[in-house]
């Protein structure tokens, strides 16, 4: 009889506590934490009504609300802005596919990108650059986005087309951004043209995507048996990441032109792009080497006694698992590269941030209106940052589920 | 039992740095053998049964697997590995694979099997060795000894000549070793060609055909299981069976 009522208690499973119960447990479940509840609780309150009155009435806006398009694409000519459009259309449609097919937190980027959009189509403001072509264009994206939605949760696309999908619009964009020397109605726009984000996102994103595989081969060439190829790469990593951000995009930027003949010039931001580039792959390859010697020797032994060679131990075992115990670390990597792209700005390339530099120092009525710009700035940064951090840790976990690591 | 061996090995020397861990192994393996090598911890049994894949490279001496011999022609390496399987204490089965990817990968890229040949034959020996439900688990999610029958299923999926089995059971609860143990007696009663270092008394006594006892790097005895059981000509191997035998 004893051992059934002992079962009993055992069987029940333990209860969620009820809010007066989690108050009781978090705030007040000791002397000093009950007083530092009652004196903490009214300032964050106070702080909070402080920032918010200032944020709605005490700052003056006008310095971010009045050049939108700067911020977004610099100095682009307004004309030629459809190529831009362009751009962003298929990269919300490809969202729409990837929210279709995959869900997560793909819906929520893509629901919180379309509920944004739909927010500034519909704003009851008058303001020169939010016409009514601009709304429409805003519509017909959101629009693109459901249709993708439809595509990716509908049809029987193939995962990898939806992902050449992401490189490929991207790419054509690119192109469709630079124009065609011989075209008139696609006429070439300069590089000096591009800024704000669209050119922070193409620093950012064209540094992750090419510095990845760089960052990749250079850990492998550090491992090397080859002494050229191990010899190569130790002082390629040890001297870039030996030396500040600053001082390689000068040197791409000035001392590369210097030495290359002027008609074989490489275009300045593709000069920053590259600098960017080795920056991140420098410690890129010191994560992914750290992962490398994580796997196992077991693991290469059994890949051996299977028969297999080394790309294929490699490819199939070593590097897999290299790269899901280093994950937070790369992703890490990418979050500061995205930040670094800020400094571009001394290489006179007006990217997010130059571009609200300039705002502000263009007139002196601006100037005090510094800090709501910066903070405008700042929050943005925060937002894509944080963005590519949540990604980081879905895809962790999805990983730990699919294999116990 | 056919008159040439398909592992030949004679005066097989290994040294880690200045460690003399093999002392010039002769030991002749022929088709359809079962061969249980075991001895004490650090006598060089499992040194010498992954010299004969070349996960570890012998020094002196001669290794002849099915007519190729070892040398540092990897294509040769390659060729010898793909006619033995091994199978490890620690499983090493691939974690980011499930298990169906485990035991496919190989046969799909170095023996160049299509897909679907490949998971049929995957499926055939998941029923083999009993745990064709689990196919599409990852191994963490799995019991050791499932995960060591796995293991198994994956080095037979090379379609191998020759099995090797270094320690199988010694990482195992004591209540998984049986189901491992009894896929292992399958096996070799199926006529696999087989090496395996254990210490698996009653295994060795159900289907090895030869023993070896190992010791300080030298074979210093040999024979039947009945043999050795019954009637141990060395005193080394006296002392060491009282004392695995003891409980």
């Amino acid at each position: 009889m004893a051992i059934k009522e002992i079962e009993q208690d055992f069987i029940r499973p333990p209860q969620p506590p009820g809010p007066m119960r989690w108050i009781k447990e978090n705030l007040f479940s000791g002397f000093i934490n009950s007083i530092l509840t009652v004196l903490l609780f009214p300032a964050i309150i106070y702080l909070l009504y402080q920032i918010s009155k200032w944020v709605l009435f005490g700052a003056n806006w006008q310095a971010v609300s009045q050049f939108p398009m700067l911020f977004a694409v610099g100095q682009y000519p307004r004309d030629q802005i459809w190529r831009v459009g362009f751009i962003f259309s298929g990269l919300m449609f490809m969202l729409g596919i990837s929210w279709g097919r995959w869900g997560g937190l793909l819906k929520s980027i893509a629901l919180a990108a379309g509920s944004l959009l739909l927010l500034i189509a519909v704003l009851p403001v008058q303001h020169p650059q939010l016409d009514m072509t601009m709304r429409i264009y805003l519509g017909s994206t959101i629009l693109l986005i459901l249709v993708g939605y439809l595509i990716g949760n509908k049809t029987r696309l193939k995962n990898a087309t939806i992902i050449a999908g992401w490189f490929v619009i991207p790419t054509i964009g690119i192109v469709l951004l630079a124009g065609f020397e011989a075209s008139e109605r696609i006429p070439p726009v300069q590089t000096t043209l591009w800024g704000g984000l669209l050119v922070t996102f193409l620093l950012a994103a064209g540094g992750i995507i090419l510095s990845f595989p760089l960052g990749v081969a250079l850990a492998f060439g550090r491992r090397s048996d080859l002494p050229v190829v191990s010899g190569f790469s130790t002082v390629f990593i040890e001297v870039i990441r030996g030396v500040p951000l600053v001082t390689i995009l000068f040197m791409f930027s000035i001392i590369l032109a210097l030495f290359l003949p002027v008609e074989s010039r490489i275009d300045r931001l593709v000069r920053a792009l590259m600098a960017v580039t080795v920056f991140s792959a420098a410690y890129s390859a010191e994560n992914v080497r750290g992962g490398l010697q994580s796997v196992p020797l077991g693991q290469i032994e059994a890949a051996k006694a299977l028969g297999m060679g080394k790309l294929h131990t490699t490819v199939f075992i070593v590097l897999p698992q290299a790269l899901r115990a280093v994950l937070p670390a790369i992703v890490g990597q990418f979050i500061s590269l995205f930040k670094d792209t800020t400094l571009v700005v001394i290489i006179g390339i007006n990217d997010f941030l130059g571009i609200g530099r300039s705002i502000i120092n263009s007139d002196p009525e601006f100037v005090q209106m510094r800090t709501e710009v910066y903070i405008f700035m700042a929050v943005v940064y925060w937002i894509f940052s944080y963005l590519m951090s949540l990604a980081s840790r879905r895809i962790e976990s999805a990983m730990g589920i699919e294999s116990n690591l | 039992m056919s008159d040439k061996p398909i592992i030949h090995c004679t005066g097989v020397h290994k040294w880690f740095g200045d460690f003399h861990a093999l002392r010039g192994i002769d030991l002749d393996v022929y088709e359809g053998e079962v061969i249980v090598i075991f001895g004490p911890s650090g006598s060089g049994k499992s040194t010498f049964i992954r010299t004969i894949n070349r996960l570890e490279e012998h020094q002196q001496g001669e290794i002849i697997v099915d007519g190729i011999e070892l040398s540092h022609d990897v294509r040769n390496i390659e060729l010898i590995r793909m006619e033995t399987g091994m199978v490890f204490q620690q499983f090493n089965l691939f974690p980011h694979l499930s298990v169906m990817q485990n035991v496919t990968l190989a046969p799909i890229w170095v023996r160049n099997l299509p897909k679907e040949e490949a998971e049929e034959k995957a499926i055939e020996l998941l029923e083999l060795v009993g745990i064709p439900e689990q196919a599409h688990k990852f191994p963490g999610n799995l019991s050791g000894g499932q995960q060591q029958r796995v293991a198994i299923a994956r080095a037979l999926a090379m379609e191998p000549k020759i099995m090797l089995f270094d320690e199988p059971t010694s990482a195992l609860d004591p209540e998984m070793i049986k189901e491992v143990l009894d896929a292992m007696i399958d096996l070799a009663k199926s006529g696999m060609t087989m090496i395996v270092v254990t210490h698996e008394m009653g295994f060795a006594r159900e289907v090895a055909d030869r023993m070896y006892f190992f010791d300080e790097g030298v074979i210093v005895e040999t024979g039947t299981p009945d043999e050795i059981y019954k009637n141990p000509q060395e005193d080394r191997t006296k002392l060491f069976l009282s004392q695995i035998l003891q409980h």
